[in-house]
């Protein structure tokens, strides 16, 4: 047996993965073992370390190295310098933006300082694949724990205690849903994890499930004890095979261990899990969707009543949880109901992961206690806009969510306040906009994504958010007038007050609150014609300088529509009826004597 | 029991009743769009998804839609508020924006839920102008659909799958292009479709409707070379008057025939009279198989089925093809009539059959399909030339200026129009079974009938079942409407543990007054409890009511057929099936 006295970690998430992450670990692999030294440095795949501006990450223990946009071709220079000769490899290293100081170790870098990482604690520690590195950070013994010392009751008290609720966007109270699950009368019940994430940007929980498949395994088992059920499905879109590969070999390995399937532990618990597979369609995030798309059927919501710990999959009485909230299960269990609520703020306890995005200088997955101020994430853990830039506006909680101000930074995030403020939680997405973005194309690119991904059931969300997105498109066209303003904030409310479910419930939220916040931008598309951010093309205007332009003839020659004319070393015009403000002039003159406004 | 208040109005009901029957019950009517319930029939449309019946909850967040919301202790709800009346209003635009604006044209014009909604709720301008939908339009022998006009309601699909259990029609795509129609958006023809015509009858727009043969019946009646005539399936009668604003149930047989006289059709004939021969060779086939069933013959096929209804034939040829021993081979009634018209009645006029145009008036949308079937013609020349539904037929009364209402009664023609009490219950569900049983018990027993009423045979609960004394031998009955009840029955079968020896079937709910080509119930169910009334009312007014008494089914045999089950008999009023799965 091996006695491993250094260990690599390569990242092996999915955006490091797509970096040539599996091939840094073969490089590893391949000079270690010509060295001699393939038992003594081992080397393993972990799951997300959530830096993912700065990956793929390669990180050395014990001195707990921290190196950032490793290459394969890197890979030798850390070996020889780094394993056998004991120097760090400074240029990939960390440099701290503010000061230029290279940190060698993630706990002095500002990303991971005002982190608190409970759901992700395991991911980028251990390899996914190992069951027993899940079980030497304490895997399974909250499993354990229910099964031997405590009754189903007990259990969803401390879970009760804890205050969680659920990471999925909705907030319900966790422990209330198993309790309702539990004293739903069926003879069949389930348990199923919603691993259906669709909020764009968003990648908690293919993460979760990539870096720490077990500890949703481990929670699952825990719910079904409470609530009665023996069998356990999760609903993972099929867009996500690393995900998926990795939970296979976990529940294999639960199998192989005893932790899955019957008689677990001995305690005459039995417990199996399937998985199911989505097609990738946002509304099956919705549970009555979900539940309709694992029975075979449409995936469309149903009205609730019946909620699903009632009537759920099957007709069965069924608990349905978000990756996430399962992920701080076997800790809430582990460390007790005490010790999580004392995180976060009065009515939103533990922490909240989000994935960072949009125009921030640290792109990437964080977890911190709730009550953490909007400042706080993006400017220090988020390192502030990019190329720096003026912060504008942060879209939380997913397409359905509101943009926020600048006067919105100092809000501790919590469910209740973000609700607030005009946005929500949603399941964790969080999107930055800078000065150059505008509001009113904002509005109407998030419009495109719930218009593609309503299922077209009810009225209001499958004919209603088309109209509102044909009156912002008219309006980014120049074309809008005031009234139209009044009548996206008509039918938005009237989609929010008679839409089925969430998605067209909130659907109008980045409409309605643009609206809100940024009245003035809408004024100027509505009055002026004007784009303030340039970012509408239709709106904007190119012409040429007579006095710069040399007649180089390049601009003529580029045009992709012959929009431009004028005779050699004299001034070119462009006629504005053929123009399509490609933007081709203005990237090709070489005098800056193309004009836009 | 639960206390609520609507409309500042205390109303007690009691647990499990909706918002919407709740205000109901005190005479508060909530418009809605894509519910419908037929009441004792277990079916019931309620996707919630129009969201035009929604209503204001005090201390709910959003409106709740009235069809599928409970009703809870202490609810305070507003039916019409400002802010439910300006969303009704705003979700029927939105309908209205991506919807044809072609009402003049429109087939369903005048019997529009969603014109009369608008209407209802005064909409006269619609403020959400933009993109519409654009879909292809698709032609079978039976159904168009014209789905532009589709506004997803889902009852068609509701129909199709969970009544019918066809399972042609659910909702595709997502978002704006979501729409009904069959897997792949293919063709209804390319389909498992029965053409039993329920997705027609209960579409709220035009976007479900029949394959016009109006004008193609009008060229015929103009083009003088051509003898027409015409048969009227029983169902008709019982309905026809309700598109002459009749009360529902009105029997208009005596109108029907002086309308269809004064349209210029040169023989005026019933199909009933067809249903009389109909039972004389199932009849006698029902017999065969059950004397040799108890000679002891294992082969024989038992239970024996109904065959009248082609969309319950298409249905077993595409989902149980391995039965399709066991059904009657008797043709239909509207097809043993074309063909009888087509030979023997033809000879009596010294006509050829390509001079001689058949036209028949049905309850049913699957009989255009039927009568398209090949081997229900001969050199090319259908038996059956055009089938128009009892909607059609009330078009080319209304276009030919006719005052129904004020029409002398007028009788058939002889000799294809007389009938039996018997032919005329065809109509209903359970009467071609009680039909059988009135001429086989007779034939069986060589004794008359003690009674005519088999009460235990009629009703209408989905599946029903009865066992008949046939003078010592008890013969156990078995009747179906709707082809998911059928489908039960099938499995049965399939399984070897059925009890019946004879199983009557029908596709649609109610029998054939209930068909997809019928004035429409708009979910009412009462219209068609009154028209199952009107048949029987009809049959208990008849001299004869049994078909083997009728005196031209009689003269038929002798003239020309010979006896039931004769090989000309076989030739001419039986057929084969086929394995479309």
């Amino acid at each position: 047996m091996a006695d491993y006295n250094m260990h690599v970690l390569v990242c092996g998430g999915t955006g490091c993965k797509a970096s040539e992450s599996e091939q840094i670990k073969n490089n590893f692999k391949k000079y270690l073992s010509e060295l001699g030294l393939a038992d003594e440095v081992q080397v393993i795949t972990t799951g997300c370390f959530g830096f993912c501006e700065k990956g793929p990450i390669v990180k050395i223990l014990p001195d707990n190295t921290f190196y950032t946009q490793v290459t394969p071709k890197d890979v030798w220079e850390i070996v020889e310098e780094h394993i056998v000769k004991g120097r760090k490899v400074k240029h990939l290293l960390y440099k701290d933006p503010k000061n230029d100081h290279l940190i060698p170790d993630a706990t002095g870098m500002d990303f991971y300082k005002k982190q608190i990482r409970i759901a992700l604690r395991n991911c980028g520690f251990i390899n996914p694949e190992n069951v027993e590195e899940y079980i030497a950070r304490d895997g399974y013994a909250a499993l354990g724990t229910c099964l031997s010392e405590k009754t189903p009751e007990e259990v969803i008290q401390v879970v009760k205690d804890s205050g969680l609720r659920g990471r999925g966007g909705g907030g319900f109270p966790t422990g209330l849903k198993w309790e309702l699950t539990r004293k739903a009368a069926g003879d069949q019940k389930y348990v199923v994890c919603n691993a259906d994430e669709g909020d764009p940007g968003a990648f908690m929980d293919r993460s979760i499930l990539e870096g720490d498949p077990h500890s949703v395994i481990e929670a699952m088992a825990i719910c079904g004890y409470c609530v009665g059920a023996d069998k356990g499905l999760v609903y993972i879109r099929a867009e996500y095979p690393l995900a998926i590969q990795r939970l296979k070999v976990a529940i294999n390995q639960a199998k192989e261990y005893g932790l899955l399937g019957t008689d677990i532990l001995g305690t005459g618990f039995h417990f199996d899990i399937e998985l199911k597979y989505g097609a990738g369609a946002f509304v099956c995030g919705e549970e009555t969707a979900l539940i309709h798309s694992m029975e075979g059927l449409r995936g469309e919501p149903t009205v609730k009543p019946p909620f699903p710990a009632e009537s759920g999959y099957l007709g069965k009485p069924t608990n349905v949880n978000n990756v996430e909230t399962f992920a701080n299960i076997p800790v809430i269990i582990n460390k007790g109901a005490a010790w999580f609520s004392a995180i976060g703020t009065e009515k939103s306890k533990g922490t909240k992961v989000f994935a960072l995005a949009g125009n921030i200088n640290n792109v990437g997955l964080i977890e911190v206690p709730m009550g953490t101020t909007l400042r706080e994430v993006i400017y220090d853990i988020g390192g502030g806009i990019k190329d720096g830039k003026e912060f504008k506006s942060v879209q939380t909680g997913g397409p359905s969510g509101g943009c926020l101000t600048k006067d919105f930074l100092d809000v501790p995030i919590d469910y209740d306040n973000l609700l607030k403020a005009g946005s929500m939680m949603g399941s964790g997405g969080m999107i930055v906009m800078d000065e150059g973005d505008c509001m009113v194309s904002i509005a109407k690119f998030y419009l495109e994504f719930t218009l593609e991904e309503s299922c077209g059931k009810c009225t209001p969300c499958r004919i209603g958010n088309k109209r509102l997105h044909e009156i912002l498109d008219k309006i980014t066209s120049g074309k809008g007038t005031r009234e139209d303003l009044d009548r996206l904030r008509i039918l938005g409310n009237v989609i929010k007050d008679t839409s089925l479910c969430g998605l067209g419930q909130t659907s109008p939220n980045p409409v309605l609150s643009t609206l809100d916040n940024f009245m003035d931008e809408y004024l100027a598309h509505v009055d002026e014609h004007k784009c303030p951010a340039g970012q509408c093309k239709k709106l904007l205007h190119y012409s040429i300088d007579d006095e710069k332009c040399t007649g180089c003839t390049l601009c003529f020659r580029n045009c992709p529509v012959g929009a431009i004319s004028g005779e050699k070393r004299s001034p070119h015009y462009i006629d504005q009826s053929l123009c399509i403000k490609c933007g081709v002039c203005l990237e090709k003159c070489k005098f800056g004597a193309v004009l836009i406004r | 029991m639960i206390n609520l208040i609507v409309d500042n109005k205390p109303v007690v009901v009691k647990k499990g009743t909706t918002v919407l029957q709740a205000a109901s019950s005190i005479g508060i009517e909530i418009p809605t769009l894509c519910h419908m319930k037929l009441e004792d029939m277990d079916i019931e449309n309620k996707p919630g998804g129009c969201r035009v019946c929604v209503v204001e909850v005090m201390g709910r967040k959003n409106l709740a839609p009235a069809c599928v919301t409970l009703a809870t202790e202490g609810m305070e709800v507003k039916t019409h508020s400002i802010r439910v009346v300006n969303a009704r209003r705003t979700v029927v635009e939105l309908i209205l924006s991506d919807h044809p604006a072609d009402c003049l044209i429109c087939a369903k014009s005048g019997n529009c839920e969603l014109q009369d909604m608008a209407h209802h709720l005064g909409i006269r301008e619609i403020h959400y102008k933009g993109e519409q939908s654009t879909y292809r339009e698709d032609t079978s022998p039976a159904i168009i659909r014209e789905i532009n006009k589709c506004i997803m309601c889902r009852r068609c699909e509701m129909m199709c799958n969970e009544v019918q259990t066809v399972g042609v029609l659910s909702a595709v795509n997502r978002g704006f292009n979501a729409v009904v129609a069959p897997a792949f958006e293919m063709n209804l023809d390319h389909s498992v479709c029965t053409y039993c015509g329920q997705c027609v009858a209960v579409c709220p727009t035009g976007a479900l409707t029949e394959v016009d043969q109006t004008g193609a019946v009008i060229r015929a009646l103009s083009d003088p070379s051509k003898t027409v005539i015409v048969q009227t399936a029983p169902a008709v009668r019982a309905a026809l008057g309700e598109e002459f604003h009749m009360e529902a149930g009105t029997l208009v047989t005596g109108k029907m025939a002086a309308a269809l006289r004064r349209l210029g059709f040169n023989y005026v004939f019933d199909t009933d009279f067809a249903a009389d021969l109909t039972i004389m060779e199932e009849g006698t086939e029902l017999l065969g198989r059950l004397s040799a069933y108890m000679k002891g013959d294992k082969n024989v096929k038992l239970p024996i089925l109904t065959s009248c209804c082609p969309a319950w034939v298409k249905f077993f040829e595409h989902q149980f093809p391995e039965l399709k021993d066991i059904p009657s081979t008797a043709r239909s009634p509207q097809q043993m009539f074309g063909a009888i018209a087509k030979t023997y009645f033809a000879e009596k006029l010294k006509l050829k059959r390509e001079e001689l145009v058949v036209v028949s008036i049905m309850p049913c949308v699957a009989k255009k399909y039927e009568s398209s079937r090949e081997e229900f013609s001969m050199n090319g020349n259908p038996d059956v030339d055009y089938a128009l539904t009892t909607r059609e037929l009330a078009r080319l009364i209304n276009l030919a200026n006719i005052d129904f209402r004020t029409l002398p009664d007028e009788n058939f023609d002889q000799p294809l129009g007389e009938s039996s009490g018997a032919g005329v219950i065809f109509g209903t569900t359970g009467g071609v079974i009680e039909a059988a049983v009135r001429t086989a018990y007779e034939v069986f027993t060589g004794k008359p009938l003690p009674r005519l009423d088999f009460e235990e045979l009629r009703g209408m609960d989905g599946l029903r079942k009865a066992t008949i004394d046939f003078n010592g031998t008890p013969i156990n009955i078995g009747i179906a409407h709707g082809l998911g009840n059928a489908r039960k029955l099938l499995e049965e079968i399939k399984a070897g543990t059925s009890e019946f020896h004879a199983i009557e079937i029908m596709s649609c709910p109610g029998g054939c007054i209930g068909g997809g080509g019928q004035p429409y119930h708009h979910g009412d169910v009462e219209i068609l409890k009154k028209r199952q009334r009107a048949i029987y009312s009809e049959d208990k007014n008849k001299k004869i009511r049994k078909s083997h008494e009728n005196p031209y089914i009689k003269k038929l045999y002798e003239e020309f057929l010979g006896e039931p089950m004769s090989e000309k008999a076989h030739h001419l009023l039986h057929t084969k099936y086929f394995d479309r799965s």
